[in-house]
């Protein structure tokens, strides 16, 4: 057994044979030709063959993946039109007397270049599609094109890299898993990848050796690894992942689009919590509505120093992209407690729980909180972004933030820095915020409650301590009234209210979240249908 | 000549397919249509320059127009930027 890993882009487990999957890399040869309007008769002929097929392309993405992601070969035919494209080819040949392949070929380096060197990351991958569109002109020009990607049964494509049209060239039904040795999670083929509903990794350390051509791999699409020839132990635990996989499918199929509406239609906000942007897919494979609560502490924990704005700016950025519009409620940063950095300097406590952590330190070291949340405004203009404080037990903290707020908006107004308006949360996760959460109710937009800490500070258990188990209730009746009264409070002031701690979750206590008007609940991906399910089963009055 | 100036509302500014759906709606007109920011102008019938301009959300482009359709290509055109950038 060999053992590879990428990242993975698109969860779920696949098992088959390897197809290696390599380009035609034609060396496109400089060929002196002598009459040059026959050769430019010959690439136009070409050009009109390359967008009947990018029409062909565009017929079959519609159907397999939709209008969204079949776009790009809209865009595709619109380039190979491009007057300024064709005007180079038509140039080259003309006054080199070249063939056209290799005018083609030196157009396509020319503008790829061009898009590389613009300041913008969105541009500079435009590099790649002009590439696609020349080699498909240079494949029909030479006559070297290997149009149908037919494979006898299904199979494991690996590639050191895929372009648009070849991943949707191959047909559906015969495509287990995309393994690439390159690619980006935001490239073209990991989003068709996560339409079509197979397992992708990519920037996976494969080797494409031809002899592994044909062997027998498992694609683990939720840790990616990829294991070739998998032992007898590997091949086991991957079974019972499969029948995992196969089990949520069942569920999904019958569950996925549904509304989150009770049998008398009242109508519940699922969210999901992510820790990590690249959670996102699971979220979206879950069908969750939105995100409703996405911890920012992995910016600080996978980091040495403190994440820059910019660094920040592009993970938030980068999910609200993903979640095309969907809500996306982002937590400040909930540093401190269990979770230290070392460069946050923090001083031994003898009671974390209760110390210096969260928005306290944000209030303290407000430079800090600033980067974030300059960051986070920058980012508001990419999709519908919500920002949550954590550990609020004042109206007075919540001023304070508000004020803090106002003047990194500000800041960017002054500097032309776009942003949309973003609603403001808090968590209410202390006894001291639910017992003011009239007053709170009329200073921010949404309420999210955190059971986990809640029920740790109301019960006085520490939630670290084992031996305390047994004591550790979140039914417990204090903590269900604390939640009743919160959903009120909220309700009074006209703002929402959801739970996004473990309790949330808790299936057997949907029922009772709906009855008491609780607006949302935000649970991990894996748990989205399941709470979908009951949801649709219970009757409020 | 007609000529109007627009503030780019849209996020991601103009990527590539609206960029691809102005050269569409330009093309349908006689007349000579440019759009220029900050001083570059481009073809706004040529996809890959007005891509090249890398105009972004609140940047402001000039449109230019003429030619003997010109009236109705400023008022399709500037409806065209309202509408979806």
């Amino acid at each position: 057994m060999i053992t590879f890993s990428g990242s993975s882009v698109f969860g779920g487990v696949a098992a088959g044979r390897l197809f290696i999957f390599r380009k035609n890399e034609n060396q496109v040869e400089r060929r002196h030709i002598e009459d040059a309007e026959q050769e430019i008769a010959r690439f136009e002929q070409g050009k009109e063959l390359a967008l009947k097929q990018l029409q062909e392309l565009y017929e079959k993405a519609l159907k397999d993946v939709g209008e969204a992601n079949a776009m790009i070969f809209e865009v595709h035919q619109m380039m190979l039109e491009d007057l300024d494209y064709l005007d180079s080819i038509h140039y080259m040949i003309k006054e080199q007397q070249i063939n056209a392949e290799f005018a083609v070929a030196q157009t396509s380096d020319n503008f790829a270049e061009m898009f590389a060197a613009m300041d913008d990351a969105y541009m500079q991958g435009r590099a790649a599609d002009v590439r696609d569109i020349s080699e498909r002109l240079i494949a029909i020009l030479s006559d070297t094109q290997n149009n149908t990607y037919a494979f006898e049964e299904p199979v494991i494509i690996a590639a050191e890299d895929l372009a648009p049209s070849e991943t949707v060239q191959f047909e559906k039904d015969k495509l287990l898993a995309i393994v690439t040795r390159q690619g980006s999670a935001n490239s073209h083929t990991a989003i068709l990848a996560r339409t079509m509903d197979i397992p992708a990794v990519i920037q996976a350390n494969i080797v494409l050796e031809p002899e592994y051509h044909g062997a027998y791999v498992i694609v683990d699409g939720f840790t990616g690894e990829i294991y070739l020839d998998p032992d007898e132990e590997t091949r086991k635990k991957m079974e019972v992942k499969m029948a995992e996989c196969r089990a949520e499918k069942e569920l999904l199929q019958e569950l996925k689009g549904k509304e989150d509406v009770t049998l008398d239609g009242k109508e519940l906000k699922l969210y999901a919590n992510i820790g990590n942007p690249s959670d996102v897919a699971n979220v979206l494979r879950n069908d969750a509505r939105g995100i409703g609560l996405f911890r920012s502490e992995f910016l600080y924990l996978e980091s040495s120093d403190f994440p820059t704005e910019e660094e920040q700016f592009k993970a938030y950025r980068a999910v609200a992209e993903n979640m095309a519009g969907k809500k996306v409620i982002i937590r400040t940063l909930d540093i401190g407690a269990d979770k230290t950095v070392d460069y946050f300097n923090l001083e031994k406590e003898e009671n974390p729980a209760m110390g210096y952590r969260a928005i306290r330190i944000c209030l303290k070291q407000p430079e800090i909180f600033k980067t974030q949340l300059r960051a986070l405004y920058r980012a508001s203009s990419y999709g519908q972004i919500a920002i949550m404080f954590p550990m609020i037990t004042s109206v007075e903290e919540v001023r304070k933030i508000k004020e803090i707020v106002e003047e990194v908006k500000q800041e960017l107004t002054e500097l032309s820095v776009p942003f949309k308006e973003v609603e403001l949360g808090i968590m209410i996760e202390t006894p001291a915020a639910v017992m003011v959460s009239d007053e709170l109710a009329k200073e921010v937009d949404f309420f999210s409650i955190g059971t986990n800490d809640l029920t740790q500070y109301t019960l006085a258990v520490d939630r670290q301590n084992a031996k305390l188990g047994d004591f550790y209730n979140p039914h417990h009746r204090a903590i269900l009234n604390m939640i009743e009264m919160v959903v009120k409070n909220a309700h009074a002031a006209g703002i929402w209210a959801g739970i996004c701690g473990e309790l949330g979750a808790d299936l057997s206590l949907t029922e009772t979240f709906l009855k008491m008007g609780v607006d949302e609940l935000s649970v991990s991906p894996a748990m989205v249908l399941r709470v979908r399910k009951i949801v649709r089963e219970t009757r409020t009055e | 000549m007609k000529t109007f100036e627009y503030t780019i509302t849209d996020p991601e500014g103009i990527h590539a397919r609206p960029a691809g759906l102005f050269v569409k709606e330009a093309g349908k007109f006689a007349s000579k249509i440019t759009i220029a920011k900050d001083g570059k102008e481009v073809d706004a019938k040529r996809i890959f320059g007005i891509m090249s301009l890398g105009v972004k959300k609140d940047n402001v482009v000039t449109v230019k127009i003429e030619g003997e359709d010109e009236e109705t290509a400023c008022s399709t055109l500037e409806a065209f930027f309202k509408e979806n950038l």
